[in-house]
C-alpha cells in the first residue's frame, strides 16, 4: 500500500502511556522472575511475553549478533523435539510463537486461544523451549547462513547502511554501537558454546520478566507464570552495561553508495535513558520538533513547504542507558546539502527558542486526546507492560502519563533541549549516490 | 500496492475472519454506503472512507494519478488550508493516514470515540471542496517522486516486482505500478488531478466504514448530518480490461547493482470477484487457493520452510502471497532468496518441484488440520485490532463483495478438501500460466565496500 506517510515512528518508541490504564497485577516468583498480568476476557485469547536482559548489548567482544542468534535458535530444538516438531505442534494448535532481540531486551512471545485444550499444550511447549533449548549444531550453521545473507541484503539498502553507520559512529566502543544482527566477521565467529553460555547467563529468573495479557483469571495467571518461568534457575541479574560517552565535537561520515538515486541522512546524538527525569519535556518537545507526523516543524519545513522528502522525522529512543536522539530523511542526491541545511536550521531554532505556547497546547491535546489508542488491543497492552516491566517503571506509569504530559511547560522543554541537545556536536551520516 | 510478500499465512487468512455480528449497513440518499461495526473493548473508534478508484482505473500516461490525488487530499479546501486536516486530527488526539492500491483509495482516522464527528466533518468537506492549487501540487509532486525513489528505485527487489507485473500482465492495468512511472509523474498537471477528482470523488461511489465503541444509530445520524448534503453524482466506469490467457511461460531478468539474487514467480489465479462472471470459476476455488498457500507457506511447519529452508537449505526465505480480495483476477506469487552456494536456478527448480508435488499428491490430513487450526485462531486474533476489522470490511466492500462474507469465511476455508487443493493447483499452477522474474546482481559500483559473497559449502550441509 502506498500510504501518504510512514506510520512507524512515534508509535514505536514511546510505547508507554496512560491515565485510566488497565489494572496491573504484579508479583515475583521465587527465582526472581517478575510477573505482570492484565486480565481481559473479551476475546478468548491469551498473549504472553517473556523478557530477558539479554539483548545485543550483552554480545561479547568479537561476537556481535550472539543475542539475536540465540533468540532465533530457541525454537530449533528442545529435548527430543526438533524444529519441525516444535513448529508443527504450535501451528497445529493455531498458536503463534516468536522470539527476538534488540539492543536491550530479548523477548519470547506466545499467542494462543484460551481454550484449555489448545492453551495447555502450547504453554507446555513454550515452557520446554524456555527451560531447555537444545541449540542443535546443524541448525546453528543454517541460521548463521541466513544471517549472513540478511547482512548482505542490508548492504544493498542505503537506509540500512546509514542506520548501522550512525550507531557505530555515535556509540564508538559502547555495546550499543553494533548492529544487533552482527557483522560478517563476528557472525562467523559465534559457536554453539557461545549460545549456551549466553543462554545460561541471561535466561534466568533474576534476569527475567513475564507479561501475561488476556483471557485468564488471576489464579490461572499464577499457574501460567509458575509453569513457564518458575522452572528457570534463579541465576544472577546481568551486570549494568557501561555508561554512554558524550561527544563534544561534531562528526560527519559520508558513505558513497553509487547505485542510489537518493541520499539518506541521519543526524543526532545520545539522547536519554528510560526513566530519565527529563523524559516528559523531551518527549513532548520532540513531538513538536519531528515526532508529530505531518504536523511537526521538520515535516512542515522539509516536506510541506519545500517538497524535499517523503519522510522526515525525529525521535528519542530511550534505552537502559542513553539511547539515541535521531533526525532522519531521504532526498534525491542533488538536494542533499539543501535538505541538510533546512534540517539543521529547524533543530537549531528549536533548541534556541523552544516551542510556542500554541504548539505546546496542540501537542498536549494530541498526546492526551489520543491516549486510549495506545491501549486499545491486548497486543498493545502487552507491549506497554513489557516496557514498564523491563525498565522498572512504576506500576502507576500509565495512570500518571496524562497528568505528567499536562504538567510540561514551554520553559521545561526549552531548558531540556537547551541543556541536552547540541546541534553543533551531532553525528551526521550521509549515504547516497553522486550528485 | 505492490503485494508485499508475507511471511506467514496467518495474516493472509486473518484478513478474512472477523465475525460480522453487530455490524449494520445503510445507504444515504446520495448513495454513500455506511457500514458500522461495534467493538466496545476500548473507548476508541476508527473511521475509514473508501473510494473505488485505484491505479487500475488510470489511463496510460497518467499512471500514479490516484496516489498523487491521495496526497493532494491533505492540501486544503476552501474552508481548511493546506495541511489543516492533519493539524485538526492531531489536536484531537487522532492518528490518520491514507493508502492507495490497484483497486481503491482509502483515508482513515483513529480517534477517541467522542471525536468521530471531527473526522466526518473534515472528510465530507474534502469529498467535495478540494482546492487542488497549482502551487501545492508543484511541491507535493516532488514529495511523491521522492517516495518513488525511496520505495522502488533504490530497492532492487522492488524493481524486480515492478518488472514482474509489467511482464505478467500485458493488457490489464495491473501492469502499471500504483505509484506510477516516473515519466508520468514528471508530466502530470494539476488540471489532470482536478479532472480525476471530479470524476471519482463522490458519495455515490464511496463507502464509509466505522468500527469501535459506538452506537450504530448515532453514527449513522452523524454521518447523515455531514455527508448527507454532499451532492450525488454517478461514476462512469470504463469497461474492465480482461487479461488474455497467457499461453506460454514468460521470463524477465533484472540486472541492477545488488548483493543478493532473488526470484519472483507468479501464476494468474482467480479471486472472489471472478466467481459468477460467465467464466468457469467455482465459488470454492479462491478458498482452495488460500488453503494451498497455507500448506506451502503457512508458517514454520509448512512445506517451504520445512523442506526448502530447513531440510534442503536451498533458500534463506521463500514466501507466498495470494489475496483473494481484488476487483480483477490476481496473482499467486512466490518470492525467494537462495542460500549462499545455491543458484536462483536451483531454487526455482525446487519450487517448481513443490508445485508439481501438490498437484500429484493430496495434502496430508495433518497439514489440513494445521491450516484449519490456524484459520480458527486467526479468526479470533484478528479481532484484537479495531483497525484491522475495519480494513477487512472496507476491502471487501471496495472491491464489490459483500462484507457479510466474513461471517462464513472461516467455515468456507475449513470446508476445503485435499482434492480441491489439488484441483486448483492443476488448473492454475501450470507452466503456460507462469511468469518468472530474476534479480541478477550487478556489482555495487566503486566506492561501495563490496564484500565477497561467502560460499555456503555446496549442496550437502
Amino acid at each position: 500500500m502506498f500510504a501518504r506517510t510512514l506510520v512507524f515512528l512515534g508509535l514505536l518508541f514511546i510505547s508507554v502511556a496512560a491515565s485510566a490504564g488497565p489494572k496491573i497485577h504484579h508479583w515475583t516468583l521465587e527465582n526472581g522472575a517478575r510477573i505482570y498480568f492484565v486480565e481481559a476476557h473479551e476475546l478468548p485469547m491469551l498473549q504472553i511475553r517473556a523478557v530477558f536482559d539479554a539483548g545485543s548489548s550483552r554480545d561479547p567482544a568479537g561476537k556481535a549478533g550472539l543475542a539475536r542468534l540465540t533468540s532465533s535458535m530457541l525454537d530449533e530444538g528442545t529435548g527430543n523435539l526438533g524444529a519441525d516438531d516444535i513448529a508443527g505442534q504450535f501451528e497445529g494448535l493455531g498458536a503463534e510463537f516468536g522470539a527476538g532481540a534488540d539492543r536491550d531486551m530479548a523477548t519470547v512471545d506466545l499467542r494462543s486461544l484460551s481454550d484449555a485444550a489448545l492453551l495447555d499444550p502450547a504453554l507446555d511447549l513454550f515452557a520446554k523451549i524456555l527451560a531447555a533449548p537444545s541449540f542443535p549444531a546443524a541448525s546453528l550453521e543454517r541460521q548463521r547462513e541466513q544471517v549472513l545473507v540478511a547482512l548482505q541484503k542490508d548492504m544493498q539498502s542505503p537506509g540500512a547502511v546509514a542506520d548501522k553507520t550512525f550507531y557505530r559512529e555515535l556509540y564508538g566502543d559502547h555495546p550499543y554501537a553494533h548492529d544487533p544482527l552482527g557483522d560478517m566477521t563476528s557472525v562467523k565467529a559465534i559457536t554453539r558454546e557461545d549460545l549456551l553460555a549466553h543462554y545460561r547467563s541471561y535466561y534466568v529468573g533474576a534476569n527475567a520478566w513475564l507479561v501475561i495479557v488476556g483471557d485468564a483469571s488471576k489464579r490461572q495467571a499464577r499457574k501460567i507464570a509458575e509453569r513457564t518461568m518458575g522452572q528457570l534457575p534463579a541465576g544472577r541479574a546481568a551486570l549494568p552495561i557501561p555508561l554512554v560517552r558524550t561527544l563534544y565535537a561534531p562528526l560527519q561520515k559520508q558513505v558513497a553508495f553509487p547505485a542510489a538515486t537518493q541520499t539518506h541522512i541521519l543526524l543526532g546524538q545520545t539522547g536519554m535513558r528510560r526513566g530519565d527525569p527529563d523524559y516528559f519535556p523531551l518527549y513532548v518537545g520532540n513531538y513538536i520538533l519531528g515526532g508529530g507526523g505531518l504536523v511537526s516543524r521538520l515535516s512542515t519545513e522539509v516536506r510541506e513547504k519545500q517538497g524535499l522528502s517523503y519522510s522526515v522525522y525525529s525521535y528519542f529512543l530511550p534505552l537502559r542507558k542513553a539511547g539515541p536522539m535521531i533526525v532522519g530523511l531521504q532526498t534525491k542526491n542533488t538536494q542533499r546539502d539543501q535538505a541538510l541545511n533546512v534540517v539543521r536550521k529547524v533543530i537549531s531554532d528549536f533548541v534556541a527558542k523552544g516551542p510556542t505556547e500554541k504548539e505546546l497546547n496542540a501537542a498536549k491535546k494530541h498526546i492526551t486526546g489520543g491516549f486510549p489508542l495506545r491501549l486499545d488491543s491486548n497486543a498493545k497492552i502487552a507491549e506497554n507492560l513489557a516496557v514498564i516491566a523491563f525498565y522498572d517503571l512504576p506500576l502507576t506509569y500509565l495512570d500518571d502519563f496524562i497528568p505528567r504530559v499536562e504538567a510540561v511547560t514551554v520553559e521545561q522543554i526549552r531548558k531540556a533541549f537547551w541543556q541536552r541537545v547540541h546541534p553543533n556536536q551531532m553525528v551526521t551520516v550521509v549515504v547516497g549516490g553522486s550528485r | 500496492m505492490l503485494r508485499k510478500i508475507r511471511r506467514l499465512l496467518i495474516p493472509l487468512l486473518g484478513l478474512w475472519l472477523a465475525a460480522c455480528s453487530q455490524t449494520q449497513e445503510t445507504t444515504l440518499a446520495n448513495g454513500l454506503r455506511i457500514i458500522v461495526k461495534e467493538d466496545h473493548r476500548s473507548p476508541v473508534v476508527v473511521s475509514q472512507i473508501w473510494y473505488r478508484v485505484g491505479s487500475q482505473d488510470e489511463p496510460e500516461r497518467s499512471t500514479g494519478i490516484s496516489h498523487v490525488l491521495e496526497h493532494m487530499m491533505f492540501k486544503g479546501t476552501a474552508q481548511h488550508g493546506p495541511n489543516e486536516f492533519s493539524r485538526i486530527i492531531a489536536e484531537n488526539g487522532g492518528r490518520e493516514n491514507a493508502f492507495t492500491s490497484y483497486d481503491y483509495t482509502a483515508y482513515f482516522q483513529q480517534l477517541e470515540k467522542s471525536r468521530l464527528p471531527v473526522s466526518f466533518e473534515l472528510e465530507a468537506d474534502r469529498m467535495q471542496n478540494l482546492t487542488l492549487a497549482d502551487e501545492e501540487f508543484r511541491r507535493e509532486i516532488k514529495v511523491v517522486m521522492e517516495e518513488r525513489r525511496w520505495r522502488t528505485d533504490d530497492q532492487p527487489e522492488a524493481v524486480v516486482q515492478e518488472k514482474f507485473m509489467t511482464t505478467a500482465y500485458q493488457a490489464h492495468p495491473y501492469r502499471h505500478p500504483v505509484i506510477g512511472w516516473m515519466t508520468d509523474l514528471e508530466s502530470m498537471t494539476s488540471k489532470q488531478l482536478r479532472d480525476w477528482y471530479g470524476r471519482w470523488y463522490t458519495p455515490s461511489d464511496a463507502i464509509l466504514v466505522v468500527v469501535g465503541d459506538v452506537a450504530p444509530k448515532e453514527v449513522i445520524e452523524q454521518a447523515r448530518k455531514y455527508f448527507g448534503p454532499v451532492p450525488a453524482r454517478a461514476v462512469e466506469r470504463a469497461r474492465e480490461v480482461v487479461e488474455p490467457e497467457q499461453k506460454s511461460e514468460r521470463r524477465v531478468r533484472v540486472a541492477v547493482p545488488a548483493e543478493v539474487p532473488y526470484v519472483l514467480m507468479g501464476y494468474h489465479v482467480p479471486v472472489h470477484t471472478s466467481v459468477g462472471h460467465g467464466g468457469n470459476v467455482a465459488e470454492w476455488e479462491p478458498y482452495a487457493l488460500s488453503v494451498l498457500t497455507g500448506i506451502l507457506d503457512g508458517g514454520q511447519a509448512a512445506r517451504f520452510e520445512r523442506e526448502l529452508v530447513r531440510e534442503k537449505k536451498l533458500a534463506v526465505a521463500v514466501d507466498i502471497d495470494y489475496s483473494a480480495v481484488a476487483r480483477s483476477p490476481g496473482m499467486l506469487m512466490i518470492d525467494a532468496t537462495p542460500a549462499n552456494g545455491h543458484s536462483v536456478a536451483e531454487l526455482e527448480r525446487a519450487i517448481r518441484a513443490q508445485i508439481e508435488r501438490i498437484k500429484q499428491e493430496p495434502a496430508t490430513a495433518e497439514e489440513l488440520k494445521r491450516v484449519k487450526a490456524q484459520v480458527v485462531a486467526s479468526n479470533v486474533f484478528s479481532r484484537d485490532s479495531v483497525f484491522y476489522q475495519a480494513m477487512q470490511i472496507g476491502r471487501l466492500a471496495a472491491v464489490g463483495l459483500d462484507w457479510r462474507m466474513l461471517d462464513g469465511y472461516a467455515d468456507k476455508l475449513k470446508a476445503v478438501t485435499a482434492e480441491q487443493v489439488q484441483t486448483v493447483a492443476r488448473k492454475y499452477l501450470v507452466d503456460t500460466n507462469l511468469t518468472v522474474a530474476v534479480l541478477d546482481p550487478l556489482p555495487m559500483a566503486k566506492g561501495q565496500r563490496r564484500m565477497p559473497r561467502p560460499q555456503g559449502g555446496g549442496d550437502v550441509r
